[in-house]
């Protein structure tokens, strides 16, 4: 029995690091709480689940029935709801992914528990667990306590740390058989396009971000050669994706993306709230503007004063040659 | 083909809330409140699918009296129906996707749309609770909508590092993102005639809440804000920052 699951996601690289994060996060519960842990594995291949082991964790559960072989939300929430009563849960724990964010209301919903998405802290209190997630676009912090037994909660990626431990644990895997009908099957993954060769802001640890500052969408190519420098993704203000400069896929703000890299750098973004709201629980930002009052320093870690015009390609070269890199190709041309 | 359009009441993300003296909720006399604008697509996509399949589209909110604003919006730009469901302020969540549910059962809905997520507290949740409380399938976040004759349905959706095609069929629940329309404007006469329109109007018994806030803050800035200028001695400085003091590169 495990009375804190904690559900997570791998794919062909293993363990995805916000699962890592929810694992930590479920271990610290547990020890805190003296409960059990569990992973369960949603996605990925039966021998990711021994992952969980790196992050402490010692008991996993591998879901299996034909009807799951291809993702299927509903199916997947339906088989949870009766690993939840046989393990007789008490604490639901996923990251706030795609998948964790239209599964867990499903799956709470099934329960009638509480169910507090996105958090970027959770305190326990005389034995009960009380969420922090910003609200009203970041500008409102709320503290939430849910007043069910049974509690679900998502995790803002990336603003909680996974911690390896020392020696991973061996993981005891269970398998559990639930009992589905081809109705819970209601809605299914038929297919995953993935963005070929385009890492993608919500899967990297470095952004940099492009605003109207950037003048045009001839001018990104130093947005992308700063990123490729940096093993980062691209990101853009929404000025910049409604002026059709850049995909909405990259739009970074409360009605684009949430990130929380390691590294945010805004290259010519004013630092909107709604920008703020996408970006500002990054690890450390770095602001590139020429307006000394432009609001995004007020949340930068770090900000040049200066024109990206300017500022790009001289930051490019002293980073190429910082990182031991070659400078791309086309900063290369330029700068000559 | 009977859609049922699910609008949220929001506060303008421009307005700088007050935190209320009770510590758990905003002054909400001080804010303006506007159609949430994920909602917009849903409400274009009602009418697109009502423009191929016939039918009727409702529009539905579960808000204060003064929501009936967006309602008439909503009939302006040519829905058949708006409903309002009377709460103040009182209801979190479960209990909006509760009575949304009760609502779309009684309007025998086939098909519900909702904007992704509602600007206020950017739950990205409702699809899931309504689609679970009417025992549909549900698909969120969805940037491109393909519906069937036969009432299959075809959603692509956004995930981590690409998109997802999910098969499912109606009735369903969907949630919209942008991209997926080009939401229209409501015309001049159309806004005029909506004023005279009727907005319906319902109260619902209410579940208790399953969730409460227990208190709101603004959040404290502890960042290290150093702001350097342009120089290449500067630029050099700030990559020794982001290596050693930062440790990001
Ligand atoms: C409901 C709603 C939702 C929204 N959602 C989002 C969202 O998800 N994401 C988002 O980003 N926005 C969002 N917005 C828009 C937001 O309010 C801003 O309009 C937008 O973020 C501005 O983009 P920007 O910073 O690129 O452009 P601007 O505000 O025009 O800023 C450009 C900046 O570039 C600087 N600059 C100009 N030239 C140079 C130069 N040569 N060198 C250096 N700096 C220069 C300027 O000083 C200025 O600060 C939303 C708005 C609303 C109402
Ligand atoms: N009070 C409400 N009344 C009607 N629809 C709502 C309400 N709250 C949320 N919705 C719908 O649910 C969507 C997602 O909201 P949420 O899950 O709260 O972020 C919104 O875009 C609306 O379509």
């Amino acid at each position: 029995m495990a009375t804190i699951l904690a559900l997570v996601e791998a794919d062909a690289t293993g363990l995805k690091r916000s699962s890592a994060e929810v694992l930590t996060v479920a271990r610290t519960l547990a020890m805190a709480l003296n409960e059990g842990p569990a992973a369960v594995l949603l996605t990925g291949l039966p021998e990711h689940i021994e992952q969980a082991g790196s992050y402490g964790i010692t008991e996993g559960v591998i879901i299996e029935h034909e009807l799951l072989q291809t993702y299927s939300m509903p199916a997947m929430a339906a088989a949870l709801t009766q690993l939840v009563a046989v393990e007789q849960a008490r604490f639901i724990l996923a990251a706030a992914t795609a998948r964790g964010k239209e599964l867990l209301p499903r799956l709470a919903a099934k329960l009638k528990a509480g169910y507090a998405p996105d958090c970027v802290e959770l305190r326990l209190q005389d034995g009960s667990i009380q969420a922090v997630r910003p609200i009203y676009a970041g500008k409102v912090l709320a503290t939430i306590r849910l007043r069910t037994t049974l509690q679900v909660f998502s995790l803002r990626p990336n603003v909680f740390t996974a911690r390896p431990v020392e020696l991973p644990a061996a993981v005891a895997v269970r398998v559990f058989r639930p009992e589905l009908r081809a109705e819970d099957r209601s809605a299914v993954v038929h297919e995953v396009i993935r963005n070929e060769g385009k890492l993608d802001v919500l899967e990297a640890d470095i952004i940099v971000s492009g605003g109207r500052g950037m003048r045009g969408a001839e001018h990104f190519w130093m947005i992308e050669e700063l990123a490729q420098l940096l093993g980062g993704a691209v990101g853009a203000s929404r000025a910049v994706v409604d002026a059709g400069w850049r995909p909405h896929s990259e739009q970074v703000g409360q009605t684009g993306k949430t990130v929380s890299p390691n590294l945010y750098i805004a290259c010519g973004i004013s630092g909107a709230i709604q920008h703020l709201a996408g970006m500002s629980s990054s690890k450390v930002i770095v602001a590139i503007n020429k307006d000394a009052e432009a609001p995004i320093f007020r949340v930068a870690d770090y900000g040049i004063v200066g024109d990206v015009f300017d500022v790009l390609p001289r930051l490019a070269v002293k980073l190429a040659r910082f990182l031991g890199k070659p400078l791309p190709e086309r900063f290369q041309r330029e700068v000559q | 083909m009977r859609v049922m359009v699910c609008l949220s009441y929001v506060p303008d993300t421009a307005t700088r809330p007050q935190i209320a003296s009770d510590g758990r909720q905003i002054e909400r006399t001080s804010v303006k409140f506007i159609l949430n604008p994920y909602d917009e697509y849903a409400l274009e996509e009602g009418l697109l699918v009502r423009e191929r399949f016939g039918g009727e589209v409702l529009a539905v909110c579960v808000a204060p009296d003064n929501a009936r604003e967006i309602l008439r919006t909503a009939l302006a730009m040519g829905v058949d129906r708006a409903l309002l469901v009377r709460d103040e302020w009182t209801l979190d969540s479960f209990g909006v996707g509760v009575a949304l549910a009760t609502v779309a059962q009684r309007y025998n809905a086939d098909l519900l749309l909702m904007g992704r997520q509602s600007i206020d507290f950017d739950s990205f949740q409702m699809a899931s609770t309504v689609g679970e409380l009417l025992g549909y399938p549900s698909v969120s976040v969805v940037s491109r909508l393909v519906i069937m004759e036969d009432g299959t349905v075809v959603a692509e959706r956004d995930v981590e590092g690409g998109k997802e095609i999910v098969h499912t069929r109606l009735p369903c629940v969907v949630s919209v993102q942008k991209g997926i329309n080009e939401p229209r404007y409501p015309k001049l006469p159309d806004i005029i005639k909506a004023k005279s329109k009727p907005v319906d109007e319902i109260v619902l018994p209410s579940e208790g809440p399953l969730c409460e806030i227990v208190a709101m803050e603004l959040p404290q800035r502890s960042r290290a804000g150093k702001i350097l200028g342009a120089s290449d001695a500067e630029l050099e400085e700030l990559i020794r920052l982001l290596h050693e003091e930062a440790k990001v590169i």
